[in-house]
């Protein structure tokens, strides 16, 4: 009989002995904040205590892959103070004497070891699935060997010293070529003229002023 | 095609021609609109409100732009001489009016390239995914984000230390940033590129730099359109104010002088290539009104993307309060939205006040980030690439636009470059036996080489200072002294009877008066106007400095005195040759010697140049 009520006594006690582990700012505890609709949006799925039961067991194999004992079990986690938000603070309990509380320090190295397989179990991210206190690794920046805009820098600046190199030759070669048209005069001013029929400008050469002012006068 | 320095069976040298008309409006019109009508007018129709600024602007556009670059157009054409021979012919002692033109152009190409040379690095940073400028990058132990770009705001830090790399104050010069360096060259190496056969390349090259820019405007205004804000921020176009405030109109006299690049002697370099025969007036008038006109069409999307930006700045102030409201209060997540934040506010604000307050949230009105205003460098390369991040595509939209600057930059630098090489070339100081291309080379070099100083931390510095002093007073200076020379040392009448040459009519009354009266008056109440506000305000400049108690606000410092003396110079000395070669004629006069110049002193209709050169053959 009193082995019955000391039973019956451990039944309750344990889990309200569980609560007291548990509490919201307790020491050894971490709070955990999910965004469920600013993550997926119309795919959110709904929390519920299924999902809590996933935390709990996503919690106890990062605990085990942590410290590679295969002890861990989802009633080392003990969840409590949970809001609509979502939010909820967790404690972890020692699978040899559950009345101890795995330390701090080595539940943030286990979720920092784990964290990305905890995120993609619920499809969210560091920035939707955030532990209070535990600061995600930034992402190595991608330093690629020649920064781009190099690269682009390259092929413009290539593609200008061709068309300099280009046009300072044909000049060159232009020039050579008059050269050799100069020693014939004739064939220069023909050059002229049929210049002057292809630009469409009326070409008067050098315009005579002396002829303008007459000719004003004469509409008196 | 003709080219410089050919000779003709008459022993006398051919003027290059323009190929065709389209080319020379394009090139001038290219010329005029530059980066300011981008970066400068709709900032001004921000803080003066869109409908009060148009006003004044057009009525100075009216009485003063297009009278001054009418004259400019027409003696450049008559004369066919760069900015120093045309002086030189109209008379003698104004001869330092070209020199201080020439020298100003000068100065001016020096720190317009650097613009360019930035709008070039921000080009080819454009082609990377992220932007450079969206995220600030990790520290070099990899814990956390730079705390100067955490402090300020990536976009700011991409800007002052990723490419300007700025000292936190003028004394202290820093070195010279390599990338800058690269940047500069690739810049007045496309400069020469494009000058290296004289109008016959540049010709060529304002095809596509005059006209990209009016495409990239057009696409930017149908996206802007239809971005979330666009509405608010066109609304500044549309606000109507009374125009009490005097500065309205300083600032719309001085901004439509500068927008039209007169008193550059550009202008005139490019009309001398002309026929004579060409009808200057309509060209005048045709690029003083596209001028106004792109300036007016670039605000519209400017200003949308500007209320786009304040759109999403207010949003993502919003999103913060609602996320510290959530999280204290454990409410469901997403509960409160943007549209229902003020209900939520206040009713967690009437039950749990010191709560909230606790939580520090920061006031967001939407007014006050329409309200942020910028012109110049601050728009393009802050407010602006901040705006492409958040627009889906950025490194389209960045690229299109810095294109585009670059567009209106290089063609208006041809301006610049213009009133340099011309005048040089006319007053024979080319040796003979050098080519063009090499003449051309030389200065671009020499150029490049004086503009390093702005690839220097306090480089920035140096070139505010520039834009300021001698991008302004000497301009100012010397347009009057143009218009005087023209209207009363010239004569109008003489004018008018060569305008009736070029153009076929006389011109009316209404330029007459211009001339004559309202564009020397507007251009000396300008003037002094200005000089006063300048020597008014203090002379300060904002620096950038991480360890100032305030940042990420710029710390207002004032000039060292070496510095102030230098500015003071960089006024002067461009207009000092006006009096000085004024004076130096008089003496040449007195003393009763002859200049080489006589032959072109005094245009009388009557000589007949003909006959002049065959005298001259051998």
């Amino acid at each position: 009989m009193l082995v019955w009520i000391l039973f019956l006594l451990c039944q309750v006690g344990a889990p309200a002995l569980a609560q007291d582990l548990c509490q919201r700012d307790a020491p050894n505890g971490y709070k955990v904040r999910i965004s469920l609709k600013t993550a997926l949006g119309e795919d959110a799925y709904e929390w519920n205590q299924s999902e809590m039961f996933f935390f709990q067991a996503t919690m106890a194999f990062a605990m085990r892959r942590h410290f590679q004992m295969e002890t861990y079990n989802v009633d080392n986690i003990i969840l409590c103070v949970q809001t609509s938000r979502v939010s909820f603070w967790f404690v972890v309990t020692s699978p040899d004497n559950t009345t101890m509380l795995i330390p701090k320090a080595d539940v943030e190295k286990a979720v920092r070891m784990s964290r990305h397989r905890i995120n993609n179990a619920f499809l969210l991210s560091d920035r939707t699935l955030e532990f209070l206190g535990i600061y995600p690794t930034l992402a190595a920046p991608v330093n690629p060997d020649t920064p781009p805009w190099l690269i682009v820098f390259g092929v413009v600046i290539g593609a200008v010293c061709v068309g300099i190199i280009a046009l300072l030759i044909s000049s060159l070669l232009q020039k050579r070529r008059k050269e050799k048209g100069m020693t014939e005069d004739g064939q220069d001013e023909e050059d002229m003229q049929v210049k002057g029929v292809e630009n469409g400008i009326n070409l008067d050469g050098t315009y005579n002023r002396g002829f303008t002012d007459d000719d004003r006068f004469t509409k008196l | 095609m003709p080219e410089e320095g050919m000779e003709d069976s008459k022993g006398g040298e051919e003027r290059p021609k323009w190929n065709n008309k389209a080319e020379y409006l394009l090139t001038c019109i290219g010329f005029a609109v530059g980066v300011g009508n981008v970066w400068r007018f709709p900032y001004l129709c921000q803080i003066y409100g869109g409908g009060a600024f148009l006003i004044p602007y057009l009525i100075a556009l009216v009485f003063q732009g297009l009278p001054l670059l009418y004259l400019e157009l027409a003696i450049g054409q008559r004369l066919r001489m760069g900015s120093i021979g045309v002086w030189n012919s109209i008379s003698p002692y104004l001869g330092g009016v070209g020199v201080a033109s020439m020298v100003v152009s000068f100065c001016v190409s020096l720190f317009y390239n650097t613009i360019v040379a930035w709008v070039l690095w921000y080009l080819f940073n454009s082609f990377q995914e992220p932007l450079p400028w969206s995220q600030c990058p990790l520290n070099h132990n990899n814990t956390g984000y730079v705390e100067e770009c955490v402090e300020s705001t990536p976009v700011n830090y991409f800007w002052y230390r990723k490419t300007l790399n700025i000292t936190p104050n003028m004394e202290t010069s820093g070195s010279l940033q390599w990338w800058m360096v690269v940047s500069l060259a690739t810049a007045w190496s496309i400069v020469y590129i494009c000058f290296i056969r004289g109008i016959e390349t540049i010709g060529k090259a304002v095809y596509v730099t005059a006209t990209f820019p009016y495409l990239v405007l057009t696409i930017f205004l149908v996206r802007a359109l239809t971005l979330p804000g666009a509405y608010e921020g066109l609304i500044y176009l549309f606000t109507w104010e009374i125009l009490k405030n005097p500065q309205v109109w300083l600032d719309a006299a001085t901004q439509i002088f500068f927008s039209l690049s007169v008193a550059f002697g550009g202008l005139i370099s490019f009309s001398s290539y002309n026929n004579q025969k060409n009808n200057c007036e309509k060209d005048a008038v045709l690029v003083g009104v596209i001028n106004s006109a792109t300036s007016i069409y670039a605000s519209i999307p400017i200003f949308a993307i500007l209320g786009f930006k304040a759109h999403t700045n207010y949003v993502s102030c919003l999103n913060g309060n609602i996320l510290a409201l959530t999280n204290d209060f454990d409410i469901s997540d997403m509960n409160i939205t943007v549209e229902n934040y003020e209900q939520w506010f206040d009713s967690l604000n009437g039950t749990h006040p010191s709560r909230v307050s606790d939580l520090n949230l920061k006031t967001c009105d939407l007014q006050t980030f329409l309200d942020q205003s910028a012109s110049g460098t601050g728009l393009a390369f802050i407010v602006f690439t901040e705006a492409v991040i958040s627009m889906p595509g950025s490194q389209v939209w960045a690229v299109l636009f810095f294109i585009m600057l670059f567009s209106l930059g290089l063609s208006s630098m041809f301006g610049n470059l213009e009133g340099v090489l011309t005048p040089l070339h006319d007053l024979k100081l080319v040796p003979k036996w050098m080519p063009n291309e090499l003449f051309t080379a030389i200065i671009c070099l020499l150029l490049f080489l004086m503009a390093l100083i702005f690839c220097l931390g306090s480089g920035n510095y140096w070139l505010e200072i520039f834009n300021s002093y001698v991008g302004s007073v000497p301009f100012l200076i010397i347009a009057f002294f143009e218009i005087i020379a023209v209207a009363y040392i010239y004569g109008i009448g003489r004018f008018s009877d060569d305008l009736e040459f070029m153009t076929g009519h006389r011109p009316n009354i209404f330029w007459k008066v211009c001339w004559l009266v309202i564009s020397p008056l507007m251009l000396f109440v300008v003037l002094v106007a200005y000089v006063a506000v300048q020597a008014q305000t203090p002379p300060t400049y904002a620096a950038w400095n991480p360890d100032y108690v305030n940042f990420p606000d710029t710390e207002v410092l004032p000039y060292p005195d070496w510095v102030f003396a230098i500015c003071v110079l960089l006024s002067s000395v461009p207009v000092i040759s006006i009096p000085l070669v004024a004076i130096y004629r008089l003496i040449c006069c007195m003393s009763g010697r002859h200049s080489k110049d006589s032959l072109h002193n005094d245009p009388n209709p009557y000589a007949n140049e003909d006959y002049v050169v065959e005298r001259a053959r051998p």
